[in-house]
């Protein structure tokens, strides 16, 4: 019994090959034979009631394609499919389709396919490795595939593609992991994380004594440079940043304070809320952004280039050497940094209140004086040194972690600012309740 | 008798829960230049890294120049190192790479240290490059610069690890005469890690084959000797080219 799948649209062809020039010549009397049936296929595909219009449509654009697939079923046990036309990636999607059709109405007595490749053309890589998967489906299901003939081209293509050897057993697929066993690996990762750091933290400690019993090995190149680029290249937006936060914050608690009669205790709002908390906060985010995720590149890119690896045969500890210059860079610049941002969100809140609240500035200020204790500018200050040691802690302890080339660069900075944002609100937590119980 | 160079006994090396090599000895004598060869993921990078001190052992003893396993950090370099891809600190210039260990360890004056520098950089056929950044140097030049760098603490022993590997076939040639002149001229002992053929033969003195599937060293002795007189087809396959995978037609 004969078979006759899917057969080329001849015009579809035809139009293809007067894209490509001059190809039409290949349409032979057989394929002239075919095109009659195609025709014929194409009108009883339409006039079929029992389809629907979208499937009638899907029927027949699956016939645009240059290949055939006829199939001959030898015996219950054996099948043949021939083969023929070119078969390329432009026809890769509908060969695929006849793979998947194949497949799925596979009868149990059938042992073996042989695929007939005499009538190909032409067949490029794509087809052949669907080709191939299509055997190792079969293989799977105990069905025994052969490719067969083919011109010397076609031959050539199969033995590359490796389709004359014997089929490899596949490794079983994973198996998918559960929700609750992908919350406990995120759980215990986390852990692993935090044991890091912490290690990562006592050596920085050996490291700092090192380094003040022998001040002279502190790389103090590295420390200006960290000034320089987290500090005076980081002063504008940190000033930018706190001013609009000093703003809106006046903004929003005028109008309240206003029903109230209370408007002039705007400048007690915004200065407590400056110095202690915003200030710090808001320019160790600036500088988690910045800074943060530079030490993490920088280190990341210089430990998978090897250059860790270098500086420690040329003899230098990569700890004294490149992190902690960066921490003394970040802790030195905090307290000038902070008080900028608290100068500057004070400013902003001044403004609001003489445009808003016909609050003189010097009036803003005397209240402000009245408001704002020493103790809350050096807590914010300790804040804000505390803030930048943590930033410069975790990115660095995630660059030097750093493995597996330009994407664990990426992973790894992307960790450090992911780590240190919520060690930033977490230690903020810690400062106000521990501030808190000894009325600080 | 003179003290081995290099001496390895029953080294156990790998990283997690794998191991590359078991139990491996061997020696490296003064003035040689020695060859870690094998397949791509035998273990030869990481042999090496174990060598030079960047990695803990599982087992074994690693020692040079007759003292045990190198403390590397702390302390100026004993030996000279160029990595695979050079290395070369990208902040920095060429002339201030190569400066670089001699300005921590020394107590030498700036003009000092720029004459060697100067002498190092032209040792390597590098003069004109001193003011460059590693970034603007060719794939060659920035091995020779990294050759210089492990050069300027006056190493008796240099450890290469890939010297020829991504260079073009002129620029490998080059770098094989440097080891090569290095070798002969400054009684270098090398120990390099490769797997080009014609830099195994053409400056290799003594080399050890290492095999991926018995985790052992397959191999030992003069490149040229193993080549011919070697019966193991895992060693001949490798000298030969031969390939398991189709003759492309």
């Amino acid at each position: 019994m004969r078979h006759t799948q899917w057969l080329p649209l001849a015009s579809a062809r035809e139009n293809r090959a007067e894209r490509s020039g001059g190809a039409a010549q290949i349409v032979s009397a057989r394929v002239q034979t075919t095109k009659e049936r195609h025709l014929s296929m194409v009108d009883e595909t339409f006039d079929r009631p029992s389809l629907v219009f979208d499937e009638r449509l899907s029927l027949v654009a699956g016939m645009l394609q240059r290949f055939t697939w006829e199939r001959d079923e030898l015996s219950p046990s054996r099948t043949r499919i021939q083969l023929g036309g070119q078969i390329t990636i432009d026809d890769a999607a509908a060969l695929w389709k006849r793979i998947s059709e194949t497949l799925t109405h596979i009868d149990e007595a059938l042992q073996g396919i042989e695929v007939e490749l005499s009538q190909v053309e032409r067949i490029d890589g794509a087809c052949m490795a669907l080709l191939l998967q299509f055997r190792t489906d079969l293989g799977q299901r105990k069905v025994r595939c052969e490719f067969a003939g083919g011109s010397k081209e076609v031959r050539r293509i199969v033995d590359l593609y490796g389709g004359r050897k014997k089929i490899r057993q596949t490794r079983a697929k994973r198996r998918p992991v559960s929700a609750v066993a992908q919350v406990g690996d995120a759980t215990l990762n986390v852990i692993e994380e935090a044991k890091q750091i912490l290690d990562f933290l006592g050596r920085l400690v050996v490291s700092t004594l090192h380094v003040a019993r022998h001040p002279k090995s502190l790389n103090l190149r590295d420390v200006g440079l960290t000034i320089e680029r987290a500090g005076a290249d980081a002063a504008p937006i940190v000033l930018l940043i706190n001013f609009l936060i000093g703003f809106v914050m006046a903004y929003q608690s005028a109008a309240q304070l206003k029903q109230f009669g209370a408007s002039i205790y705007v400048a007690d709002l915004v200065g407590v809320s400056m110095t202690r908390e915003l200030g710090p906060l808001m320019m160790a985010i600036i500088i988690c952004g910045r800074s943060g995720a530079a030490f993490a590149a920088e280190l990341g890119t210089m430990k998978v280039s090897e250059e860790v690896d270098a500086l420690r045969t040329l003899g230098f500890l990569p700890l004294p050497f490149l992190v902690i210059p960066r921490m003394v860079g970040l802790i030195l610049l905090a307290p000038v940094l902070v008080l900028m941002a608290d100068a500057i969100g004070i400013c902003g809140g001044a403004l609001v209140a003489s445009l808003t609240l016909d609050i003189t500035p010097v009036s803003f200020l005397i209240q402000l004086q009245s408001a704002v204790k020493a103790s809350d500018i050096v807590s914010g200050i300790i804040k804000g040194m505390v803030f930048c040691s943590a930033i410069a802690l975790i990115s660095c302890q995630q660059g030097l972690a750093t493995s597996g080339g330009a994407e664990g660069v990426g992973r790894r900075t992307t960790s450090a600012v992911v780590g240190i944002l919520f060690t930033l609100i977490l230690l903020d937590a810690l400062f106000t309740v521990l501030l808190g119980v000894f009325g600080i | 008798m003179t003290k081995p160079m290099v001496t390895v006994r029953e080294l156990s090396i790998g990283y997690g829960k794998t191991t590359l090599l078991r139990d491996a000895s061997f020696e490296v004598e003064r003035g040689d230049i020695f060859v870690i060869l094998g397949g791509s993921g035998c273990g030869k990078s990481t042999l090496l890294r174990h060598l030079i001190g960047l990695d803990t052992p599982i087992s074994g003893e690693i020692s040079i120049a007759g003292i045990g396993t190198p403390r590397l950090e702390g302390a100026a370099p004993r030996f000279g190192v160029m990595f695979q891809s050079g290395a070369l600190f990208g902040s920095m210039t060429v002339a201030e790479n190569v400066a670089f260990a001699l300005q921590e360890w020394t107590h030498l004056p700036p003009e000092a240290i720029d004459a060697i520098v100067r002498a190092k950089l032209a040792l390597v056929g590098l003069e004109g490059a001193a003011g460059k950044q590693p970034a603007e140097l060719s794939g060659g030049m920035r091995k020779r610069a990294a050759i210089a760098r492990a050069m300027a603490f006056e190493p008796n022993l240099i450890f290469l690890d890939e010297p020829s590997a991504g260079l073009d076939p002129v620029s490998a040639v080059e770098l094989d005469e440097l080891i090569l002149a290095l070798n002969r001229n400054l009684g270098l002992t090398v120990v390099m890690v490769t797997h080009e053929l014609e830099s195994i033969f053409k400056v290799g003195k003594h080399c050890i084959m290492l095999d991926r599937e018995t985790r052992s060293i397959i191999a030992r002795g003069e490149p040229q000797r193993i080549r011919s007189e070697s019966d193991d087809p895992r060693v001949r396959r490798f000298f030969n080219r031969e390939t398991s995978v189709p003759q492309w037609q």
